[in-house]
């Protein structure tokens, strides 16, 4: 689950990170009077969605009026923003931050995630603020530090002395950037966060170190014990496909082709994409239906394939292990009736009780492709496009 | 990476084996009153493996599916003296589950419960480091050496007893890849499940290292997907330590940076983990990967001739 930039804010200050006075708007006025409690002479007006690259697709701006702030909230609330990394749609612009301008003197960048390869929570910073971080990792990785955490141990004063060195901090900067990530990793532990990035944090020309900006994810198999950072969620800002999907359990990518998938298990979902594409097909989505893959569950797999209008045929590839596969036809049959699919449907079963299955397919005289192996429905789904 | 000294086999070892598990292998299971507990308990119980024992705390001295409950695993290996425990307790309990299993002494915990929070994985990776106790999991579909011992959730009946050892991040993939050794005749001699998580307990390096070194082992598959870079360090192994046979595949070449795949660890970021790098550093180390995961079994039966 992802944060906006506000709510992570929220939550470095209430961590004790130090951040620039800011209030959120979903109003023009609002906005304006946000700007006006803030006073001052310089404002920043923030368009909140849930993707990097804000600034060059111009949702942040710098206000130096009033006026000049009631046209940029005029500007944001209500667009659908379209970054690097928001899809071609965009997302909403429900929100703006109104925050006091910083006086910025240099812009680092910090971040903490999991270290896959070590198993442990790593902070990564680098000199190099407010660019493309992972532009900076590959051309000049020598500018970018890491360390990672012991758990039992936890964050130690060396380490903290190591970031800061390899950002180039002077005495009282030093000392500020200690007590900041110590904070930020009681955060991440305590918010069970899987990524927390500030990019950039910045000195400013009083010398001190400021959280600019802020990007939390929280680990969404750990919201069970954070029934507070759940309230935070903000639906606007996800795929609606993938959310309908996930609230039937069912795991949801669309993707740009037109030979629908529908598979049980994560590996097997993505093997078969594979398949379709080595056979010159493009798949249309990702879909796992999970172990249990029930009729129910089956039905509501192939209303979410068939509400995206560029599908032309589906593919349905099930491995029965626990589940029996005449189960899976039966669910699949009257799925299709309760449906009405018009696009071909290719299925592939195998394992436990495969010949019922495949007796009860043949004998429902629905249009139901029948395929004998992965290659032979591949081949199969991609011929029926045409 | 740290060079690994291979293990020989001395002359007595060259018997028909397995790796990590067998049908000497007794089992607990931790939270065998749940509705997933109870499911597969029972299907391992019919394969023929032994469950000698189940746990959850508050059910102790009632007898479940003919097994006796404990309250702890202190009292259950003590009582039976098994030796691998296996786990169906929900996420939010499962990383506690895991640290009282390799505090109970028992050598090997699979633990099938998918969803664990990653940070609590991070706690029980570095409490494992001290204890010589190997976890395979989370969200994994367990272990099994065909005919002797099944632990986890796969259907027992698409294994038979051969020569190929698998090690599988994924499922029902792992499935598929052991369907086809069965249906073209080369069989199993024990399949590894290391789960779809990003933090996990044992991984391929681990497995391989226990398949060149069983004897009953004559190739291995390898199923890999996107994620993480735990498939080019395993190139680097097998070019330096695998004298065996090794099919790979990696599931994911279609899959777009940035969307998570299903598998918490199956997620393109950073530019790291594409199946692209992946199968070029497993080609570079003389791995014979397939573009086709319907080609596993095939392959393996090409290159074993």
């Amino acid at each position: 689950m992802n944060l906006h930039e506000y709510q992570s804010k929220e939550l470095f200050a209430a961590f004790g990170i130090p951040v620039p006075r800011g209030i959120p708007a979903s109003t023009v006025d609002a906005a304006v009077k946000a700007a006006e409690e803030l006073g001052g002479e310089l404002w920043v007006v923030k368009a909140q969605v849930h993707a990097g690259g804000r600034g060059k697709a111009g949702g942040v701006k710098l206000a130096r009026t009033l006026g000049e702030v009631r046209e940029h909230a005029e500007g944001m609330l209500g667009i659908q923003l379209v970054t690097h990394q928001s899809g071609p749609e965009g997302l909403p612009v429900n929100i703006v931050y109104v925050e006091e301008g910083s006086d910025i003197d240099r812009e680092l960048y910090l971040s903490m995630l999991v270290d896959r390869e070590v198993s442990r929570i790593a902070f990564i910073a680098s000199a190099a603020g407010g660019m493309d971080i992972e532009k900076v990792a590959e051309e000049t990785p020598e500018k970018i530090f890491s360390v990672a955490i012991a758990p039992d141990a936890g964050l130690q004063d060396y380490q903290a002395r190591q970031l800061a060195f390899g950002l180039e901090l002077d005495k009282k900067q030093m000392r500020q950037f200690g007590d900041l990530i110590q904070k930020l990793y009681r955060l991440y532990i305590d918010c069970d966060a899987s990524l927390v990035e500030v990019n950039p944090l910045i000195t400013n020309k009083a010398g001190d170190v400021i959280a600019l900006d802020g990007k939390i994810n929280i680990d969404s198999n750990a919201l069970f014990r954070q029934a507070k950072l759940v309230e935070m969620r903000d639906e606007s800002q996800e795929d609606p496909k993938e959310r309908e999907a996930a609230e039937h359990d069912l795991n949801y990518v669309s993707l740009g082709g037109d030979i629908a998938c529908m598979v049980n298990g994560a590996g097997l979902a993505m093997a078969t994409m594979d398949l379709i594409k080595l056979h010159g097909g493009e798949p249309a989505n990702f879909l796992d239906v999970g172990g249990g893959a029930t009729s129910e569950r089956v039905a509501e797999a192939f209303k979410l394939i068939l509400s995206n209008e560029n599908v032309a045929v589906i593919l349905v590839n099930i491995f029965g292990g626990i589940v029996r596969c005449d189960d899976i036809a039966r669910g699949i049959i009257s799925a299709i009736k309760e449906v009405g699919v018009e696009v071909p449907v290719i299925v592939r079963l195998e394992g436990t009780n495969v010949d019922k299955g495949r007796a009860l397919l043949a004998d429902s005289r629905l249009d139901i492709i029948s395929a004998e192996n992965l290659t032979d429905a591949a081949k199969k789904a991609v011929s029926a496009v045409g | 990476m740290q060079p690994r000294k291979p293990y020989r086999l001395s002359a007595d070892e060259k018997v028909l084996m397995s790796i990590l598990v067998n049908k000497d292998s007794k089992i607990i299971c931790q939270g065998i009153t749940g509705s997933q507990g109870s499911f597969h308990t029972e299907q391992c119980l019919a394969y023929g493996t032994q469950v000698v024992a189940g746990v959850t705390p508050g059910r102790g001295g009632v007898d479940h599916l003919g097994v006796p409950v404990y309250n702890t695993m202190a009292e259950a290996v003590e009582e039976t003296g098994a030796d691998v425990s296996m786990i169906y307790v929900p996420a939010p309990f499962a990383a506690d589950a895991i640290l009282e299993a390799a505090d109970s002494g028992v050598k090997l915990v699979v633990c099938i419960t998918e969803g664990i929070p990653v940070n609590d994985m991070v706690k029980v990776k570095s409490s494992l480091r001290d204890n010589d106790c190997r976890l395979i999991g989370p969200n994994c579909p367990g272990i099994i050496t065909p005919d002797e011992c099944k632990i986890g959730i796969m259907p027992g009946f698409i294994h038979k007893k051969g020569r190929i050892g698998v090690v599988s991040r994924s499922g029902t993939l792992t499935y598929e890849a052991v369907y086809q050794t069965t249906t073209n005749g080369l069989g199993q001699s024990t399949c590894v499940g290391i789960g779809g998580d990003p933090i996990r307990g044992m991984n391929f390096i681990d497995c391989l290292e226990l398949f060149e070194a069983d004897s009953q082992t004559e190739g291995v598959l390898m199923v890999g997907e996107i994620g993480g870079t735990d498939e080019e360090a395993t190139a680097e192994y097998i070019k330096a330590n695998v004298s065996k046979p090794v099919v790979a595949y990696i599931a994911g070449v279609t899959a777009p940076p940035g969307k998570r795949m299903g598998h918490a660890g199956a997620i393109i970021a950073g530019g790291k983990g594409t199946a692209t790098a992946k199968f070029e550093a497993l080609d570079a180390a003389g791995v014979a990967t397939v573009r086709s995961p319907a080609e596993l079994g095939s392959k393996m039966a090409e290159v074993l001739g």
